[in-house]
């Protein structure tokens, strides 16, 4: 009986948590079903009477008459920013992964945290050469320049997955190529690549929800609304006073979604990634 | 012999577009923004005279950059505690063995997915405190129908307690990450020692105390550096959601260095925020790097 009862509990803990994580989703679902003549703030807990998409419609494609541009154009702008970018930095992490694994030298064990701290550092500390630079290279404000920053500063995260997953790859089997004859690209390609679909895995979707999530680097790198990607585009949405909060909230949902849809598909691999993070393999 | 050097070469070669692109993106910006904080750049067009430390000297001086730390340092407490305990707590509920375990975990790991914007656009909706005409509305509506009333505030518009409710919308992101470092932790202890521990009469109470807490200790030191780095930084959550609010009761350092840099040509002086967050961010991150590698070495 006693045991029953704290199981009571446990799962009544565990229910108000959950719907204590929920509020902000079920809020976003709901106001952006509702019609424009049925949102009020006065009622955003309710639920809408009949569904409505009206509010995606306006986020999405923008309004002429409100004067305000829609989400549509800087969605396929981060697809076109997070496609190259999480797949270059990936393979750059792969490559680095095989040699601190497999081809240590002298410095190696030096290299890596150096390698490292470049994750963690405030990028502010590093913006203003930035900006110069790719003007320089007339790169800036475009996407190309955000994709070359993305990849640079993916580097050191998937670097680490790569070389965490590399450590789990027996030695014995790149020893045993090399008495074969392989070569250190040989074995790159026919031993070591084709066992690294679950490195790519977690890399590439820690690299896509990562760079989709991003604001700072587009918000400098790309301030013309033409190349901004969605976190952007969005915030430019609702900091505008002429903007439906509805309209605000479906961008906000339209902006979370590829990155939820990867969570709730290939959620495995994401909280492999999440927890790379911390240095922990 | 010449294999072994032709591959030794090639290996070289394979990380060497990485470590320049680093050196350069990483280490050279960083000495540049350096030397930017230490000249007289604080208009459009970049003027390089030296004034040694006279931009942070200016700084620290400055009423905002003051309440800036101040609310870094209260945000950071609120964050990280907050987040340890409530990371604490769901781990160990869900480690009692219940079903639809996973349908929980992925609950409270959701938010971890979704990009600051959103969680600020959102927050910003609930946190609205409403106006006279309007009444209630958001959180505080919410509080006011489940009989929690006396509870209602300002959240982001009351300058007491502005950065608090960036913190709490900040929590409800990161809270589900120390779960699950706390939950790898957790699945990490041997079932014999439980086993054992629960053959010498050890109650509930006593093997968390003996048992799992000492089990935690390095992974909560970890989260205390990955949190506490992450406060140090926080930017895009205040964009989003409040701005610099009243009286910069949302400012943060990193909000600061944009808005003087960018929009107010501040080169300079954004250059010596900069370096100070940069600083803060090392003295956590620099101890943390050498102790774990050092570590992995050994092993």
């Amino acid at each position: 009986m006693k045991i029953r009862i704290s199981r009571i509990v446990l799962y009544a803990v565990l229910i108000l948590l959950a719907i204590f994580y929920l509020i902000p989703i079920y809020i976003m679902v709901v106001t952006a079903m509702k019609s424009f003549s049925e949102v009020s703030l006065k009622t955003m807990w309710n639920l809408p009477s009949k569904l409505s998409f009206e509010s995606f419609r306006t986020a999405w494609l923008g309004s002429t008459k409100g004067g305000f541009r829609g989400l549509s154009g800087s969605f396929l702008n981060s697809v076109l920013l997070v496609v190259p970018a999480a797949t270059i930095s990936a393979m750059l992490g792969s490559m680095n992964g095989y040699v601190l694994t497999k081809w240590k030298f002298r410095g190696s064990n030096i290299l890596f945290p150096i390698i490292l701290f470049g994750m963690f550092i405030p990028y502010q500390s590093i913006l203003i050469p930035l900006v110069r630079a790719l003007q320089e290279f007339h790169i800036y404000g475009s996407i190309p320049g955000l994709i070359l920053v993305h990849i640079v500063y993916g580097i050191p995260i998937t670097t680490l997955i790569f070389r965490n997953y590399y450590i789990t790859v027996p030695t014995e089997l790149v020893e045993a190529s090399k008495i074969d004859g392989a070569s250190f690209l040989g074995i790159y390609r026919w031993v070591i690549f084709p066992l690294s679909t679950p490195g790519f895995a977690v890399a590439m979707i820690w690299q896509f929800t990562s760079i989709w999530n991003d604001f700072l680097f587009g918000l400098i790198v790309t301030p013309n609304p033409k190349s901004q990607p969605i976190t952007v585009a969005l915030n430019n949405l609702a900091g505008s006073y002429i903007v439906q909060w509805n309209v605000q909230i479906a961008g906000a949902l339209l902006t979370a979604l590829p990155p939820l849809l990867i969570y709730i598909f290939l959620g495995r691999f994401f909280l492999r990634g999440l927890l790379a993070g911390s240095l922990k393999g | 012999m010449r294999r072994l050097k032709e591959d030794r070469l090639a290996s070289i070669l394979f990380i060497t577009p990485s470590v320049i692109l680093l050196a350069i993106f990483v280490y050279v910006f960083i000495g540049w923004t350096g030397f930017i904080s230490l000249t007289k750049w604080n208009n459009v067009l970049p003027d390089y005279t030296f004034v040694g430390l006279h931009n942070y000297k200016n700084l620290f001086a400055n009423m905002r950059f003051q309440i800036d730390i101040h609310n870094t340092v209260i945000f950071t407490i609120v964050f990280v505690s907050s987040c340890l305990a409530i990371g604490l707590l769901l781990a160990l509920l869900i480690d009692q063995k219940i079903k639809g375990e996973s349908f929980f975990r992925n609950i409270f790991l959701l938010p971890l997915a979704i990009s600051f914007i959103v969680t600020g656009v959102v927050w910003h909706w609930l946190f609205n405190p409403g106006s006279i005409q309007l009444g209630s509305i958001g959180v505080n509506q919410l509080f006011d129908k489940i009989g929690l009333g006396f509870l209602k505030c300002g959240w982001y518009t009351d300058p007491r307690i502005g950065i608090i409710a960036v913190a709490i919308a900040a929590v409800w992101q990161f809270s589900g990450y120390t779960m699950a470092l706390y939950l790898a932790g957790m699945r990490g202890i041997p079932a014999e020692l439980r086993e054992a521990a629960a053959i010498d009469g050890a109650n509930r109470f006593q093997t968390f105390r003996y048992i799992i807490l000492p089990f935690l200790k390095p992974i909560t030191f970890g989260a205390i550096i990955i949190l506490g780095h992450i406060s140090l930084k926080i930017f895009d959550l205040v964009v989003a959601m409040t701005g610099s609010g009243p009286g910069f009761s949302t400012d943060v350092p990193a909000y600061f260095m944009y808005d003087t840099t960018f929009r107010g040509n501040h080169f300079s002086q954004g250059a010596s925020i900069a370096i100070i967050l940069l600083l803060m961010v090392s003295s956590l991150i620099i101890p943390y790097l050498v102790y774990t590698t050092r570590k992995e070495g050994q092993a």
